[in-house]
């Protein structure tokens, strides 16, 4: 540890003041806080004594993601077995290839290592691009405007890639990444200054930039669904075409211990409710995430459910759809863990964080059910709400002062 | 019936946006949306003259304006089709409600009518409100129609200006690149909010 430490300090006199490269200190000083905790303490007032900084708040998330991403891996793998035991084709790609250069028989053997190679075959050149991309975009902004390189962009580039199908292509996931973090974030200042999750903003714009690949009404297998064999149809879209009960219907089809463990197809990162319910518990126990904006989320989609299937309807099923599906289904358990709790583009009021979950809550049940062009509500309903997240604030703000000028009739 | 109202009503808030889904009245949206105080006084406003001038609208066309409306004079006046006139009427309308918006204010809120300045009589322009009417034509809405979708597309736009003034309240943290400080970065701010409005398009009520 010692010999790492020397080695950024004989780097670091050439990017101090002075030094040659003085022009690139950002990019030292993020390797070098990355890696150990930074000296400097407040040299004015106000003195804040907790160990709990941006670096360590962000470093929980990346825990908490932790299984979301090993899912991330496995799911897909499974999938794309299971497509193949179904008939289908393998794709004709790189990733297929390699495979069978390590031979493994992507076919036939359905052990979990099998699945975890294949599935990091197609996840991890995402992240790589995702890294690659928003990392550099990133770092010409700290250099150019001074600032520092953060732990938030770590975040981002965990969060980004798990909302993705596996199947998306590369470059659609460049632009992606280069929007959200570029119009998202850095220029409103960078971490902390933005007003709209920088990763969401990236996974809405490639949702209507390129709505065939990535809007959800065609399942996303690491596999050749078509022409023939193995059906094309999602089972959410089955569901809203059945004639019969939903929840059945559901329970028939995939069986609602699979789509809370994630063994279903959707996006990499977000079929898993069994792996957003760890991260949950980790954000909530370390504080990081609030829990009043995930309680208070909770709530509300089971009133907005509740209230849909009291109301009943014969033509569209999904009003039918009960709450304990609800919650399994598509990407509400990711959006309600990871992106809803997001600190900056969340209200930041107490009051206004009960506010803030309850409507999305309500808002995703009811965009997912009612809006047939989108099947995944909670992402949208999640940016819909940090538009309004500021108002939020605003209004229990104003309301505070009403209440205690009141106490003092002046 | 109740229902429809409720439905267009919805539509009008959310779905067709006026500010975020097809940007109209982009100029006071624009330039009143500092602080929130003032957004909402124009915002209230907005709803006001909305609801008196799109069902007053929807009266002058139906009884003076479109082909045939005049029968009500006598038969001989049902041969005349006057609908060259509305914009000229609406806008009329419209001018004569804002002045009388800008009276009221400048006795009973002058510090409002102070903050608006020059953008409440620019009202009388704002293309949202005459936008409203003539779509209020185009679609056929009747009188009990026109007031509920004039009501909505006001709540909506007012919505609109209060979230992008709170937004831009709570930027005084943020530090925007000397470039795009001000205007610059309300547009995209703009161009960020209708990504989050896109949540209701295609909603069918």
């Amino acid at each position: 540890m010692k010999a790492l430490r020397k080695i950024l300090d004989k780097q670091g006199k050439v990017f101090h003041k002075g030094g040659k490269l003085e022009k690139l200190y950002p990019l030292w000083e993020a390797q070098d806080t990355f890696l150990y905790t930074p000296g400097t303490t407040t040299r004015s007032a106000s003195h804040v004594r907790d160990a709990s900084d941006l670096k360590r708040i962000m470093i929980t998330v990346v825990v908490a993601l932790i299984p979301a991403v090993l899912m991330a891996m496995y799911n897909t793998g499974l999938q794309a077995f299971r497509a193949f035991q179904g008939g289908a084709e393998p794709l004709v790609n790189w990733q297929t290839k390699a495979m069978g250069a390590m031979g493994f028989d992507i076919l036939t053997s359905g052990d979990w290592i099998t699945f975890m190679v294949h599935g990091a075959l197609y996840y991890l050149p995402v992240v790589i691009v995702t890294l690659a991309i928003g990392g550099n975009i990133e770092a010409i902004f700290a250099v150019v405007r001074k600032h520092d390189i953060n732990e938030g962009f770590l975040v981002t580039w965990m969060l980004f890639p798990l909302t993705l199908p596996a199947t998306i292509p590369l470059w659609q996931v460049a632009v992606g990444i280069a929007f959200g973090v570029f119009i998202g974030k850095e220029v409103f200042g960078g971490t902390g200054m933005n007003i709209l999750n920088p990763a969401l903003t990236a996974r809405a714009f490639l949702f209507f930039a390129y709505p065939a690949q990535i809007s959800g009404d065609k399942v996303w297998i690491a596999a050749q669904t078509s022409p023939d064999g193995y059906s094309g149809a999602t089972w959410l879209g089955e569901t809203a075409a059945a004639t019969g009960s939903p929840a059945a219907m559901l329970d028939q089809n995939v069986g609602w211990m699979q789509a809370f463990l994630g063994l279903v197809p959707g996006s990499m990162g977000e079929t898993s409710a069994l792996a957003c319910l760890f991260g949950a518990i980790v954000l909530i126990v370390s504080r990081v995430g609030s829990w009043r904006i995930i309680g208070s989320l909770v709530v509300g989609s089971f009133v907005a459910s509740a209230l849909l299937n009291a109301f009943g309807s014969e033509t569209n099923q999904l009003i039918n759809v009960p709450f304990h599906w609800h919650i399994v289904l598509g990407g509400w358990a990711f959006g309600a863990v990871f992106m809803a709790t997001d600190p900056v583009s969340a209200s930041h009021s107490n009051t206004g964080k009960y506010i803030y979950g309850f409507l999305i809550g309500v808002l995703a049940i009811f965009i997912r059910v009612l809006n047939p062009a989108f099947p995944e509500g909670m992402m949208l309903a999640i940016l819909f709400m940090n538009v309004f997240a500021a108002t939020i604030d605003h209004f229990v703000v104003q309301a505070n002062v009403r209440r205690r000028r009141s106490r003092y009739a002046v | 019936m109740l229902e429809e109202y409720l439905s267009l009503l919805v539509k009008a808030i959310f779905v067709e946006n006026m500010a975020l889904a097809f940007f109209l009245g982009m100029c006071s949206f624009l330039a009143c949306s500092k602080k929130v105080e003032t957004a909402i006084g124009l915002g209230m406003a907005v709803v006001f003259v909305l609801v008196v001038t799109v069902p007053a609208n929807n009266l002058i066309y139906n009884y003076l304006l479109k082909p045939g409306a005049l029968a009500w004079v006598g038969p001989e006046w049902a041969q005349y089709d006057l609908s060259f006139l509305g914009f000229l009427s609406y806008i009329g309308t419209i001018a004569a409600m804002v002045q009388i918006v800008e009276m009221t204010l400048d006795r009973y809120v002058p510090k409002l009518y102070a903050a608006l300045g020059v953008f409440l009589p620019l009202i009388a322009v704002n293309c949202a409100i005459l936008g409203a009417s003539l779509w209020m034509v185009e679609r056929e809405y009747d009188l009990g129609q026109s007031l509920v979708f004039g009501l909505g597309s006001g709540i909506g736009w007012a919505m609109a200006i209060i979230a992008l003034a709170a937004i831009r309240e709570r930027m005084r943290y943020s530090n925007v690149p000397v470039g795009l400080r001000g205007l610059g970065i309300t547009f995209i701010l703009t161009g960020l909010m209708a990504i989050g409005f896109l949540a209701f398009s295609g909603i069918l009520l």
